[in-house]
């Protein structure tokens, strides 16, 4: 099934800022600003005219309240003229793959030629909420006709009501959260404590030399700091290259402290920020004088019960897409599967297994994955897409398979081909 | 019978006057648009329907502005300019006096004439548009708003305020002018008529605006009494004087004209405003004012070379080299231009350095509230930087801004067309390799330029745009077209060594090194030039620019030039014992917290010299200045600049050569080439031949012919 309407959708280029752990480097840089800098960033390194962008598609989950539609701000960089419509999306932890995946249907539909794609998310720029009581007392106030009433409103407030309320990583409908799916997931698919914490130290081990060789930095821009002399942020900081079995195994569990698996170790941390994707059609990047890196070849979406195994929807989404794609699991060449938690990992891998498909791991995940990089949940498909199109090209690899798991039990995946 | 001005329909009691002066871009008061007025206002005197009136300007973008100056220098004597200031006065007491109120709505930029009528009008209304500027030049030009304005503006924004904007020949946009007390209301442009044609009609049904004094108590003590307003005067005169030097009669003559007119009423102001206005209109000052005027206004739109094609318009601009000099022209292209910046530099260190130095004017502006952080939002957005080529394919221009080395230049030109478009522009901003040179490596040489920018760039008005020999048409009207974008007076001058300013420069800071060796001081030195009516004196001048830079210039000349502009030894001793002048906090001065400290003594130690009296300060000064008149006119004479319009323009922009003396060539002109030769002459028998004065200056002497004739 290539394309559609006899368009086909090519992956022309990508990059993305480091991704840092929340609350460290990246902290004083707003969500807006690094999806801008990314999205810049790659107008330069393509060396793309800004007027060639028909549309901007923008994935993020946790928007700040000041900038509800991060995709319009990114449109409106100078670089770009002021007529580019944008949105922004939450597909949540495969919102950058959900950006991806409308941009390719755009462009089949031929309403678009050139999209730029991409995702953002800064934990350590999240709204934090006042209480309920206290916002209806403000918004009684603001609606007082006078001083009296106004004064009476706010000799409601309580001390308890001053408290600010921070969204959780919970499921609203289980009220489960991440972890503790990830958890239960561990002990119903039987994933050991070791086997998770080796797939962690691969991810670090792999993330490390695909930093160490250029690869991965290859795809990074650098963060220059608001103030002079701050440091520049070049390379992703959750990247252990000197960790071992022995130091991850004193880690406590988190989520199940007597008989659980899942540690900060084998888990992916609260991530800053930003990736970027140029997507155009096929003929229009021939014509622009681009040489594509990889085109998409298919794309599935799919969801599972948030109550049952919150993070194991790939299982069923990655045969949908291979299907659409006429494409075999021994087919691919490379597999980029999103890290949120290494039982979720072994998890989906067990189920893939359990399909009759056999686990080629050389093949999964060749320069780590979000455990060691990080999970800047609305961005995490840019890199995806990014770092398979480019290792696509660099192995001449002729499929490529992405499998993310989302937060509400939802998963995506897209097939990518090289020619 | 219509004018060729002015217009007017009548709308429910008010008519409406539109000022449109025909084939010309902007509206001005000439004798014949004043005639106009005056019959046009009898007309509506008489008209019974009209119950009040409304005037606008046709123009989009401009209200009036001001007089006209080409019919301001016909004037022949001070009597003739006294009564044409003294008609300029009584149109406006006849507006102010009409007996139908007149509002006035303002858009655009609303100076001089233009703004002196606003005053004599009964209710102002201006647009809050950034094009919107109320001011008043007149002092620019050598003179002073003799239409009444040095009256009506401290009688309805008080002394201090007044004498701020009067004696600077200053503009203010039009929110800070309606903070003044300029203007009484403040509208958005769409309805700036509705609100003025209302407020008029308001007027004719009796109602009286109420003008709040702005100010407080402050301006009570300082504005409203005589005691209060002496102190300003005082203060107000010292200013001038330190600003001025005394070399412009302007601010001073306006100052008394304010002074006069709110000690003894307007009545007697006016006499003395008119009578002062006279003496001035015919000052030498004046004149080479206006002079300056009008050639940069015929600057803006030569493009230095014939049958100039369109210049391509730059939207991106990539810029090799993030020092201080790649940086201030980044900085100044998106606060001017709001074009898209790409800086690229070896490392990334360089380049967060580089990014943060060109967002520093934009930063300032910030601060001062000049910008909205929105505003800031989207110009900082146009700059970034990497330490690759990534980008230069989209640039239009690269400038390149590296160390001053031709190999390394050569090196960069040939990244640069790797990576940028066939078509883009390569400009070296160099200040003495030949563009030539550096074009031998260019595949495409008839793409490279040269674009001398001055430091600090976002300060120094000019550029100097150099074609090689090689470069197309096309490619130096692109260069002038994005330089005048960057709000630089641009002059096109020849690929020699030097080009033009540090040509004209290299005898004078030459003379320092002579001068110091012969027992000058380094103070006496300064004084001798900001007496003549230098900015700052050459030593400064040297320190300023860095004498490592100035160094590395004097060489190229010395190897050039030979002999003539052979520098001393003085300069190359202080950069080998570290003194490199501001930058490094010690050159021939000290300097401190960003403040000159006075003159080492060390200095003279290091040079082997002792200030024991030297040369007389008059000597001094003729031989700083006939070094630079001769190298000028000799520089002419190698056709360095296409005519002597330019390096006057050039000399005064780019290195601040007394703006009242019209530029060397006008003062060679106005000494006169036989007396010019004569000093020569006497100065090189003296001191060298160095002194031996150009071929230009004897062929004039002898034929007592001008640069300007």
């Amino acid at each position: 099934m290539p394309g559609g309407n006899g368009r086909r959708v090519a992956v022309v280029a990508g990059c993305r800022t480091p991704f840092c752990r929340a609350g460290t480097v990246l902290k004083d840089v707003r969500a807006v600003d690094l999806a801008r800098l990314a999205a810049r960033e790659l107008v330069h390194r393509t060396n793309l005219d800004g007027a060639e962008v028909d549309q901007v598609i923008w994935g993020q989950v946790v928007p700040s309240a000041l900038v509800p539609n991060v995709g319009r701000e990114v449109s409106l960089l100078p670089q770009f003229p002021k007529e580019i419509p944008a949105y922004s999306l939450n597909r949540a932890c495969a919102s950058a793959n959900q950006a991806v995946t409308a941009a390719h249907d755009q462009i089949v539909l031929g309403h678009a030629d050139v999209i730029l794609a991409g995702g953002v998310e800064s934990l350590s720029d999240i709204p934090i909420l006042a209480s309920r009581r206290l916002a209806d007392i403000l918004v009684e106030a603001s609606k007082a006709k006078t001083a009296v009433q106004r004064v009476k409103a706010f000799a409601k407030i309580r001390p308890r009501d001053l408290i600010p309320v921070s969204p959780a990583i919970a499921e609203p409908s289980t009220g489960e959260t991440m972890g503790q799916s990830a958890e239960k997931m561990a002990k119903e698919n039987r994933i050991s404590r070791e086997a998770q914490d080796r797939w962690a130290l691969r991810s670090h081990q792999l993330a490390a030399q695909g930093s160490a060789d250029g690869r991965l930095t290859a795809e990074i821009v650098p963060v220059f700091p608001s103030r002079p002399g701050d440091p520049i942020v070049t390379e992703d900081n959750g990247i252990r290259r000197d960790t071992s079995l022995e130091q991850m195994a004193k880690l406590k569990p988190v989520f199940d402290r007597r008989y659980g698996s899942v540690t900060a170790a084998n888990s992916s941390p609260l991530t800053d920020g930003a990736a970027a994707v140029l997507l155009m059609n096929g003929e229009a990047a021939r014509a622009l004088g681009y040489e594509p890196l990889a085109y998409v070849r298919s794309y599935a979406i799919g969801a599972v019960d948030p109550g049952w195994q919150l993070l194991q929807a790939p299982v069923f989404t990655v045969p949908r897409a291979l299907e659409r794609a006429g494409v075999a699991w021994k087919d691919l060449g490379l597999i980029e599967i999103h890290e949120a938690f290494a039982a979720q990992v072994l998890s989906n891998l067990k189920g893939f297994e359990e399909r009759g498909w056999e686990i080629n791991e050389d093949i999964i995940n060749v320069m780590g994955g979000s455990i060691a990089i990080g999970h800047p949940f609305g961005a995490t498909g840019g890199r995806l897409v990014t770092t398979l199109a480019n290792e696509m090209k660099r192995r001449d690899v002729q499929f490529g398979l992405i499998s993310v798991c989302a937060q509400g039990g939802m998963a995506s995946a897209i097939v990518l081909e090289r020619r | 019978m219509p004018g060729p001005a002015l217009t007017w329909e009548l709308a429910d009691g008010v008519a409406i006057v539109t000022f449109d002066l025909k084939d010309s871009p902007v509206n001005k008061f000439s004798r014949a648009v004043k005639d106009e007025f005056l019959a046009t206002f009898t007309a509506l005197e008489q008209d019974r329907a009209v119950r009040a009136i409304a005037v606008f300007s046709g123009k989009p973008d401009n209200f009036i502005a001001g007089a006209d100056i080409e019919e301001f220098v016909t004037i022949g004597s001070a009597a003739e300019a006294e009564r044409l200031a003294a008609e300029g006065q009584e149109m406006m007491d006849r507006v102010t006096r009409f007996p139908k109120p007149v509002a006035v709505g303002i858009h655009g930029a609303c100076l001089g004439g233009g703004l002196e009528f606003a005053l004599a009008c009964h209710y102002r209304v201006a647009t809050d548009h950034p094009k919107t500027q109320l001011g008043l030049p007149e002092v620019q030009l050598g003179i002073l708003p003799g239409a009444s304005g040095c009256q009506r503006l401290p009688r309805l924004i008080g002394a201090r305020a007044a004498l701020d904007i009067i004696l600077a020949g200053r503009s203010e946009r039009a929110p800070k002018a309606f903070r003044l007390g300029m203007v009484d209301e403040l509208v958005h442009p769409a309805i700036l008529q509705d609100i003025t044609i209302a407020a008029a009609r308001r007027l004719a049904d009796g109602w009286r605006p109420r003008r709040r004094r702005p100010g407080g108590v402050l301006a009570w003590l300082l504005d409203r009494n005589p005691l209060g307003r002496r102190l300003v005067f005082r203060a107000a005169r010292r200013q001038v004087l330190e600003r001025t030097k005394g070399h412009y009669p302007a601010p001073l003559a306006a100052l008394e004209a304010v002074e006069h007119g709110l000690k003894h009423g307007m009545a007697e102001g006016l006499k003395r405003e008119a009578r002062l206005f006279g003496q001035l209109a015919v000052t030498d000052v004046s004149r080479k004012l206006v002079q300056i005027f009008f050639a940069t206004t015929q600057l803006k739109k030569d493009f230095g070379i014939p049958n100039a094609p369109p210049p391509t318009a730059v939207q991106r601009l990539a810029i090799v080299g993030a020092g201080f000099m790649g940086s201030g022209i980044a900085g100044t292209a998106i606060v001017q231009a709001g074009v898209d910046v790409r800086m690229k530099d070896a490392d990334l260190p360089r380049v967060a350095t580089g990014l943060a130095a060109a967002r520093a004017p934009l930063d300032d502006r910030l601060r001062r509230h000049r910008i909205a952080k929105y505003e800031y939002a989207r110009l900082a957005a146009l700059l970034s930087g990497g330490d690759g080529y990534a980008g230069f394919g989209r640039a239009d221009l690269v400038i390149e801004a590296v160390f001053e080395d031709l190999s390394v230049k050569q090196q960069v030109l040939r990244e640069v067309e790797a990576a940028a478009r066939d078509d883009a522009v390569f400009a070296s901003n160099t200040s003495t390799i030949p563009i030539a040179r550096i074009a031998e490596a260019a595949r495409r040489p008839e793409r490279v330029i040269g674009m001398h920018f001055f430091s600090p760039v976002d300060r120094m008005p000019l550029l100097e745009v150099i074609p090689a020999a090689r470069t197309a048409p096309g490619v130096v009207s692109t260069a002038v077209g994005f330089g005048r974008r960057l709000g630089k007076t641009v002059i096109v001058v020849k690929d020699t060594p030097g080009f033009w300013v540090n040509r004209i420069l290299a005898p004078y800071a030459n003379e320092v090194g002579h001068l110091l060796a012969e027992g000058a001081s380094i103070e006496e030195i300064d004084a001798a030039a900001v007496g003549f009516g230098f900015p700052v004196g050459p030593v400064t001048l040297l320190d300023e620019v860095g004498l490592d830079v100035a160094e590395k210039v004097s060489q190229v000349m010395g190897a050039a030039f030979g002999e003539r502009l052979q520098a001393t030894a003085g300069v190359a001793a202080l950069v080998k014992a570290g003194r490199l002048g501001r930058k490094s906090g010690r050159g021939f001065y000290r300097y401190g917290g960003g403040k000159k400290r006075g003159v080492d003594p060390a200095v003279y130690e290091l040079l082997g010299v002792h200030p024991n009296g030297g040369p007389r300060l008059a000597e001094i000064l003729q031989r700083l200045v006939d070094g630079m008149l001769n190298e000028a006119a000799r520089a002419v004479g190698d056709s360095v600049v296409g005519t002597p319009r330019d390096g006057d323009i050039g000399a005064i922009f780019g290195f601040g050569f007394p703006p009242f003396r019209g530029g060397p060539l006008r003062h060679a002109d106005d000494l006169g080439a036989a007396r010019l030769v004569a000093e020569l002459e006497r100065l090189a028998e003296r001191y060298g031949p160095r002194f031996a004065p150009c071929e230009v200056l004897q062929e004039q002497a002898r034929r007592g012919s001008k640069f300007y004739p």
